[in-house]
């Protein structure tokens, strides 16, 4: 079957399977910031934006996001020109192996949309439902107050 | 390298982590992030029951199937005994796994492995492999597994290395010192305890995963997510059959380890099933494998006995050990061994030691290395029968760790008893801030207002509780490590190691060390970890070795180039290199004022006069390990109604010699603190009465998330290591041994009952609240 949908800002029209998970649809894509860490949604690691929103890829499947915006991490930074989130993450040695970076930085980006100024219970929160085995949340929760210290700042674009 | 009192450039400063910017921008690091055009899908088929014989096997339909390429059993490929544990050479582990043997030993053994075109035609395929068993009876715990009559569960003639394969025993330690039951008996005071940790998960969060394919001269390559990439090509080449010069391994960016990773599991499956079908292949396990087919910490119950003189100076430790391996010996006897010799130096007065232990196989999952590698479980009784000896002597807990912890210049007999599976090496302590770490801790958790005052707060009741660990940096006679620096012509570097960063951030780290005897910022030393075609050699990411064995080998490195530039820049100027400077990204004559930047030598060297490539390959081989130190402190919040623990404040000094990158340290002991948290209130894997694990996800088995995370805080207290590169020693293990001692002794001070059962659940603590009349 076709779908389409915007897919980190540009449209795309394709073939899918109606059973494909969107976690495999995006990864065939070349969005390999999507990872798979469970495949039962309680890892987080393969969060992606539907319209704004954090949503586990790897519970939905591709016709689900027809007519719908999809963002990943590839369309938020590169590398010679991080979102200030993702330099945030860096700045605050947020990052240790990197896997599940990808959806926390998404979902802390939902949140920090929402909430410009939240707690650090806010941002436990809305991390509760990404699993890090190596950082102990401890710079991570850092990264994304910094990281609404400098949208206070006015210093996001 | 002793530290002087030159100003750092590189060393001791949060620089950006070198993989950082393609790590927070999402970039195809990791292993499965490489499309092969025409990769097979490999899969492999659990056994059903914990413990059978396979009596035939029969593939003819799965091989119909349309898209499978591939069906590998015990009936079609060879049968060479080894050990899926990726450790050095001689391999102390027992030779008692096979790829498909004719036994299965636990429910998810594995019995038949596919490769085809889909993972769906896989899956097909798997359904439709025929299997006849006969069951044997199974065992379930250690205690079975050592009782008369028991069924031998490692009954092969061609396994090598079990200890007493007829009883169940995979390894066994017995050390003597001194005289323990009499050092006991004598002594004034005695304290006790008893403590048992269940079957663990490390739970990274990226599976094990690997890809097989061939490069254009026909060689394999598997890319794979791995602590021990050479290990891998070592025991792969061994397994399948292959010349080990026509295998190379590449280590991509790893999603996390914590020793599961220093097995190697699926690497030689993928190998054979690419063999077999001349195609690429692709493998990863789901994450009910992970759980049940990949590795655990070694549950086990440790049993110490404390004798001290009134003074509180101990005179006799006993220490007891009951090892559960699971279905194979993966480090059965070097995990079993740590638990001896990485806690008893810690309490050095002791004269009369007595280590014991015994590890056995069950028909369980296979346990393996698991960060702390045994001191965690052996400082889990240890440390609360410090406390119980502390409270026995009316002394402070504090003040008892104080009187007798190891200090700089002391040893301990232990060193030289015990090393990973054989005799250890002598060695004395040359840094530690022990002390200065006590008194930090206790004074961030408010240990003197706080202790014994059981502030209550509704059915809430607080203590506080604490603990101390070492560990070590590295294995002593058995780890090596190599670095190859290489300046380019434009007069940056090129650092390439065998070291394997596998999340810990030891790429930068070593760029740091290589950075600061060069005189060069970070960002001019690219470094590449690994590949066993292109880096030199490197025991691997393991025993807390990366920063100390791998860091002395790539300061060396350094050293040898700084020679080299020196003479470059002596010829150009017509100077002695002893008159000349390295520094600042150029070489400058203390005599003349003359300068030449390093890109003006690296131009030079390459191209222009008495040409010459600088470089050099050092290596390092661990002659001593010295420990870091760590004092733990943690607040916790007893519910007398409902048995619910909570962790409020989690305080951890720990001496790592110099830190090279702060931040990073930080960021070890705060994972390792968390993981030892969740060890301590909900880690656990459950088991049916017939060996099926029952709660193989992540939602039932319950690692903490950022909402369970309690207020962590790491702070690291310097010392030196003389023998460290730029000063440092090890912290990536040290962490993980503190929670569950420090969180059962807060428990005690809080509500009066002693956990000794891990993890500390709510049924738990209500039994034993229940079972003291609380």
């Amino acid at each position: 079957m076709k779908v389409s949908f915007e897919l980190n800002g540009e449209p795309k029209y394709l073939d899918v399977e109606p059973g494909e998970r969107l976690v495999a649809l995006l990864r065939r894509l070349g969005m390999k910031s999507v990872k798979e860490g469970c495949g039962t949604g309680d890892c987080g690691a393969c969060t992606v934006l539907v319209d704004g929103r954090a949503m586990r890829s790897c519970l939905m499947v591709a016709p689900q996001v027809q007519g719908k915006r999809v963002m990943t991490l590839e369309g938020l930074g590169t590398v010679d020109d991080p979102h200030p989130l993702q330099q945030a993450f860096l700045d605050s040695g947020a990052v240790q192996c990197g896997f599940c970076t990808p959806g926390m930085i998404l979902a802390t980006y939902e949140l920090l949309l929402r909430n410009g100024d939240p707690t650090p219970d806010e941002v436990r929160e809305a991390i509760s439902g990404n699993l890090c085995r190596c950082t102990g949340y401890v710079k991570i929760v850092d990264a994304v107050l910094l990281a609404a210290q400098w949208k206070k700042e006015g210093r996001w674009r | 390298m002793a530290v002087d009192g030159r100003k750092r450039n590189a060393v001791g400063r949060s620089v950006r982590k070198v993989d950082g910017p393609a790590l927070v921008a999402g970039k195809p690091v990791f292993t499965l992030d490489l499309d092969l055009p025409g990769a097979l899908v490999g899969k492999i088929l659990p056994s059903p029951h914990a413990h059978a014989e396979i009596v035939s096997i029969d593939t003819s339909e799965a091989e119909a199937v349309p898209g499978v390429r591939a069906v590998l059993h015990q009936g079609n490929v060879p049968r060479v005994p080894y050990t899926t544990a990726g450790q050095g050479w001689p391999e102390p582990s027992p030779y008692d796994t096979v790829l498909f043997d004719r036994k299965v030993r636990f429910v998810g053994d594995r019995v038949a492995a596919v490769a085809a075109v889909t993972e769906e035609a896989a899956l097909e395929a798997l359904r439709k492999i025929k299997v006849e068993y006969r069951v044997l009876p199974a065992v379930l715990s250690p205690e079975t597994a050592l009782a008369d009559g028991a069924p031998v569960i490692h009954d092969e003639p061609d396994a090598e290395g079990i200890y007493d394969a007829q009883r169940n025993v995979a390894a066994a330690v017995d050390i003597p010192v001194g005289d323990a039951a009499q050092g006991l008996a004598d002594a004034a005071v005695t304290a006790e305890a008893m403590c048992e940790i269940p079957y663990s998960q490390h739970a990274a969060i990226e599976p094990h995963c690997v890809l097989a394919y061939f490069d254009e001269a026909g060689r394999l390559v598997l890319r794979t997510s791995t602590q021990v990439p050479f290990h891998v090509r070592r025991i792969v080449a061994r397994v399948v059959g292959l010349d080990p010069a026509r295998i190379r391994v590449i280590k991509p960016r790893i999603g996390g380890g914590f020793g599961s990773k220093q097995e190697v599991i699926l690497e030689p499956v993928a190998a054979l099933l690419a063999l077999r079908t001349g195609r690429p292949v692709r493998m990863a396990y789901a994450r009910e494998e992970v759980f049940v087919a990949s590795r655990t910490r070694h549950p086990m119950r440790v049993a110490v006995r404390l004798g001290a003189g009134e003074d509180g100076v101990l005179q006799a430790v006993d220490m007891e050990v009951l090892s559960n391996t699971g279905a194979y010996g993966a480090h059965a006897l070097t995990v079993l061994s740590n638990v001896g010799s990485k806690t008893l130096p810690l309490y050095n007065k002791a004269r009369h030691l007595r280590f014991h232990g015994r590890a056995v196989y069950t028909n369980l999952p296979v346990a393996g290395a698991y960060r702390g590698y045994g001191a965690t479980q052996g400082y889990f009784a240890l440390e609360v029968a410090m406390d119980v000896l502390a409270e026995k002597l009316g002394l402070d807990p504090d003040e008892l760790r104080r009187r007798n912890h190891i200090r700089v210049g002391e040893t301990s007999p232990i060193f030289e008893k015990i090393g990973e599976g054989r005799e250890g090496t002598a060695q004395i302590v040359r840094s530690c801030a022990l002390e200065e770490c006590l008194r930090i801790g206790a004074e961030r958790i408010g240990w003197r207002e706080k202790r014994g005052k059981r502030r209550t707060d509704g059915p809430w009741v607080h203590g506080v509780g604490m603990a101390c660990a070492m560990q070590g940096s590295g294995i002593t006679g058995v780890d090596m490590a190599a670095a190859t620096l290489v300046m380019q012509d434009d007069g940056s570097f090129r650092l390439l190691v065998g070291a394997t960063d596998l999340g810990t951030g030891s790429d930068t780290i070593l760029a740091q060390i290589a950075a600061e005897e060069l005189g060069v910022p970070v960002d001019r030393v690219l470094v590449y970890s690994a590949d066993t075609d292109f880096t030199p050699f490197d025991t691997g990411a393991y025993a807390s070795s990366t920063t100390y064995v791998s860091g002395n080998a790539v300061l060396r490195a350094a050293q040898e180039v700084r020679g080299q530039i020196l003479d470059v820049a002596a010829a150009a100027l017509e100077e002695r290199p002893e008159v000349l400077e390295l520094g600042g990204g150029a070489v400058e004559s203390r005599r003349t004022g003359k300068r030449l930047t390093l890109a003006e030598i690296g131009h030079r060297a390459t191209y222009v006069t008495d040409q010459r490539q600088i470089a050099a390959t050092a290596s390092f081989a661990c002659p001593e390990s010295p420990p870091p130190f760590a004092a733990f402190f943690c607040e916790v919040a007893v519910d007398r109604e409902t048995g619910i623990v909570r962790v409020e404040h989690f305080v951890v000094a720990a001496d790592c010699g110099v830190a090279i990158h702060p931040q990073a340290a930080e960021g070890q002991l705060e994972g390792a603190v968390l993981q030892g948290i969740g060890h301590a209130l909900s880690e656990e894997m459950l088991f049916s009465p017939s060996g099926r694990c029952v709660n193989a996800s992540l939602f039932d088995y319950k690692i903490p998330s950022a909402l369970d995370a309690p207020r962590i805080e790491a702070i690291l207290v310097p010392s030196s290591e003389p023998t460290g590169p730029w000063g440092a020693k090890s912290i990536s293990e040290i962490g993980i041994n503190g929670p569950l001692p420090a969180i059962s002794n807060a428990i005690y001070d809080a509500v009066g009952v002693r956990l000794t059962r891990a993890p500390f659940t709510s049924e738990r603590v209500l039994l034993a609240l229940r079972a003291a009349g609380k």
